[in-house]
């Protein structure tokens, strides 16, 4: 009964986002405000709507409802609680509708929200937001209805895929959803625009908050994945360039670059049509994102479908909605007023550097993800594009993005002097070539490059300081007053250094690790010994130990340092799960402060012996903690009062409204 | 001022001390050329090839028995003396172009390697035609400005006007 319950929500929340998708839009046109103010209400029913979809099918799964053939395929019993849980979106139905509902959460909270917006951007905005919920929620209910029916009910269900078993899937894939769909709320904002023909600094000011969102939480979805990968599955890879990660990372870059081409025009109310085709880029490549994920057109763990007619439906809704907005921006940008001269050299300037390059290394992602798709389409050629080509076309357009990085905040609004920037970024040099020269110093082994890639990170958190230490007059002032300084900074400001920072310590992670880690591989008998960077690791024995629903075997190391301290046990495992007879491998992690040691298991040899792999991995946590930081910064610049939804009007405008009223 | 750079100074310092710096060993031992010179190049053979039948990853990170033989077989032509350009041709007339995760620079392959520096040349193209116009029009805005005679004459009209 309850599935029928979500699966008739779910139709009756069809129903709403026609109506949501066409009353506003006619409301717009004949000047009808009942027409108009339908919005509100359609979307918040709406969501209400989704919501009781996405609970039913979720009390299905937790209750272990298997005649749902759904809950049959993708859960069983005797999974935790926790995984019962998550594996609602571990599946492509699932994921769809958490992808709708996270849609229509956004529609619902503009519609509640956003007492502030224009009456006609709101009703056009949440109009365009009823397209994308119609066309997937009509998307789920064609070719992916996670509430079909089994006639007679297995005893036990087929089990969630057991690399997906794991806490980090719990927080994964939301988070990349909350990113690719907090992206439809810009988009839609953008084409509302565009409908109206009008756009301002406003605009900006209004959808910042919902860039800045989606951008936070695509960055900590896309460290997760990143983290996830690294340690299940097992080789201790942090960035595969895998077609799943760049189709997380496409998003990422454009809504970076968003974010910054949104400052230039909330501030200067330049770049404006530029803001809007990002707007739209941005959108359309978390659409592109989930149509490689989900349309099975490539093989991997995310993709579940492999059924042709749900590639075909994605790709229609890709082609309508990207082709159709690309179209509308061609027709009605002309019409946009360009606004906000200013110079080469100056914080506009900068931006607009950033933007050049962040849209560019985002195309070569593009381009290297896709090429190889439409070759083998077009002439049959079959060709591989990996790592080697993207670190070889990506890195050289990231780079001068990167030495790039400190000087913008230091530059003026309009007209800037890069000399004087340079001068205050003394410092940050300095600080940068003495990293270079002792990590040359105490390099043994490590590529020539790897020193200056050390040096580009310095710089970049050096840089991330400066700038706060300059707007605070840092040691040029009394502490106190600096404080009162510190205090009265706004908090993007803050937000923007964190962001910097972050970016800089992400980096030293990965030049740590890829120019310093080792690794080892070995096939061990109990009371072998291992030695790695300055630790040894003594090889104890296995045993078994049975888990829930899987059983482990577990390898016991000892770990002391190369001196004799003792520093704890290491237990990897191999996880065998009999549901689907399946193995995946859990690998131990020590920590010693952003250094980790990384212990896998292979399966035991005929004599005995174990094989394992055993990584050192220098700052390796430094990877995941500059994207925390990041997010950190994101937050702070979130809860800047002038860019929240629901700050308040200037006191002019409000008091004209209400004589008006 | 001086006392905050020597604490970054020493911090900095820390962290590479606390950076262990080891040498890189081979995907496993028993594969393993004697020679350190050719192993080495080995390794760096391997993170070009792909294995063809894993989703996206390289012979070196590969466990699958496919991903081995290619490893033993890239060590194998190494010992013969091949170079490194031979050992590639070689695999490439074994598997084809599917094998090397760089892809080479043919006609096939031309867009996917032109792409990338065409958009960004594009890009700064596009940028210095309208920084030129803007430039122009920027001139034209400062032009607009008063002079100096203009602006007490200003200044006159409007004390008479209040």
């Amino acid at each position: 009964m309850i599935a029928e319950l979500g699966h008739y929500a779910l139709m009756l929340a069809l129903g709403l986002s026609l109506i949501q998708s066409v009353m506003p839009i006619i409301g717009t046109r004949n000047n009808d405000v009942v027409l108009m103010s339908m919005a509100v209400p359609t979307a918040l029913a709406q969501f209400a709507f989704v919501a009781m979809a996405f609970l039913a099918l979720a009390t299905c799964y937790v209750t272990s409802d298997f005649s749902v053939l759904n809950v049959y395929e993708n859960s069983n019993s005797t999974m935790p609680l926790l995984y019962r849980f998550t594996s609602v979106w571990g599946n492509h139905e699932g994921s769809m509708m958490l992808w709708v509902s996270i849609l229509t959460l956004f529609g619902a909270l503009v519609a509640a929200l956003g007492t502030n917006l224009p009456a006609k951007l709101k009703a056009n905005a949440l109009a365009v937001q009823a397209w994308i919920a119609a066309a997937f929620e009509l998307f789920i209910l064609i070719t992916s209805n996670p509430f079909v029916r089994i006639a007679n009910a297995p005893f036990q269900g087929r089990d969630l895929n057991p690399v997906l078993q794991d806490p980090g899937l719990a927080f994964h894939p939301p988070m990349l959803y909350l990113g690719y769909v907090g992206f439809s709320i810009v988009f839609s904002f953008a084409i509302a625009a565009l409908l109206e023909g009008r756009i301002d600094a406003a605009w900006a000011r209004f959808t910042r908050p919902w860039v800045l969102g989606a951008w936070m939480c695509l960055t900590l979805g896309i460290a997760g994945g990143s983290y996830w990968a690294y340690y299940e599955l097992g080789w201790g890879g942090f960035w595969f360039w895998d077609p799943v990660e760049n189709a997380s990372l496409m998003p990422w870059l454009a809504g970076t670059a968003l974010l910054h081409s949104a400052v230039v025009m909330e501030k200067r109310g330049a770049l404006k049509v530029w803001t809007i085709l990002l707007a739209i880029i941005a959108f359309s490549l978390s659409l592109i994102g989930t149509f490689l994920v989900r349309s099975g057109v490539l093989t991997s763990v995310h993709a579940f479908a492999n059924d042709p007619r749900r590639g075909i439906f994605i790709l229609a809704i890709l082609i309508c909605f990207i082709g159709g907005a690309l179209a509308l921006y061609a027709w009605r940008a002309p019409l946009l007023k360009q606004g906000g001269l200013f110079a080469p050299i100056s914080r506009e300037g900068a931006l607009v550097f950033n933007n050049l390059f962040l849209t560019s290394a985002c195309a070569t992602v593009f381009v290297g993800t896709l090429y190889p798709l439409a070759l083998e389409a077009l002439t049959g050629d079959k060709i591989s594009v990996g790592p080697p080509f993207f670190n070889l076309t990506f890195g050289p357009l990231f780079l001068p993005l990167l030495i790039a990085m400190p000087f913008g905040p230091l530059l003026g609004w309009k007209r800037g002097d890069l000399l004087a920037a340079a001068q205050r970024l003394l410092a940050a040099t300095i600080l940068a070539a003495l990293a270079i020269a002792a990590s040359f110093a105490l390099q043994r082994n490590g590529p020539v490059l790897a020193p200056f890639g050390v040096g580009v990170a310095v710089f970049i958190m050096a840089g991330a300081l400066v700038d706060l230490a300059e707007r605070t007059m840092f040691l040029r002032i009394p502490p106190a007053a600096m404080l009162r300084r510190a205090i009265g900074l706004p908090r993007s400001a803050w937000g923007g250094a964190f962001a910097h920072f972050g970016i800089g310590v992400t980096l030293m992670g990965i030049v740590a690790v890829t120019a310093w880690g080792s690794e080892r591989i070995a096939a061990l008998k109990p009371g072998d010994n291992i030695d790695i960077a300055h630790f040894r690791l003594t090889f104890d024995g296995t045993f078994a130990r049975p888990g829930p629903n899987y059983s482990d075997l577990v390898g016991h190391f000892t770990v002391r340092r190369t001196g004799g301290e003792l520093l704890g046990a290491m237990e990897p495992s191999r996880r065998t799960f009999p549901a689907r007879n399946m193995a995946t491998t859990e690998a131990a992690l020590m920590s010693r402060r952003l250094n980790q040691i990384y212990l896998s298991l292979g399966d035991p040899n005929p004599d005995g012996s174990v094989p394992v792999r055993l990584y050192f991995k220098p700052q390796v946590l430094m990877i995941w903690l500059g994207a925390v930081i990041m997010f950190i910064g994101g937050a702070l610049s979130l809860s800047d009062r002038r860019l929240r939804v629901g700050a308040p009007r200037p006191a002019k405008v409000a008091a004209l409204r209400v004589a008006a009223e | 001022m001086k006392r905050a750079y020597l604490a970054a100074v020493l911090l900095l310092v820390a962290f590479i001390l606390s950076i262990g710096a080891e040498p890189l060993r081979a995907v496993e031992p028993r594969e393993m050329l004697s020679n350190p010179a050719l192993e080495a190049r080995a390794r760096t053979l391997s993170k070009e090839l792909r294995c063809m039948v894993c989703q996206n990853e390289s012979i070196d990170d590969s466990a699958a028995p496919l991903a081995h033989d290619i490893r033993v077989l890239v060590r194998e032509r190494l010992k013969a003396g091949d170079s490194d350009a031979q050992v590639l041709n070689f695999l490439v007339a074994r598997y084809g172009e599917f094998v090397l995760l760089r892809p080479r620079l043919s006609w096939h392959t031309a867009l996917l390697w032109g792409l990338p520096p065409a958009i960004c040349l594009f890009g700064i193209g596009v940028l210095l035609i309208v920084g030129r116009q803007r430039g122009a029009s920027m001139t034209a805005e400062q032009a607009e400005n008063l002079t100096p005679a203009e602006e007490t004459r200003l200044s006159e009209l409007l004390r008479k006007e209040g």
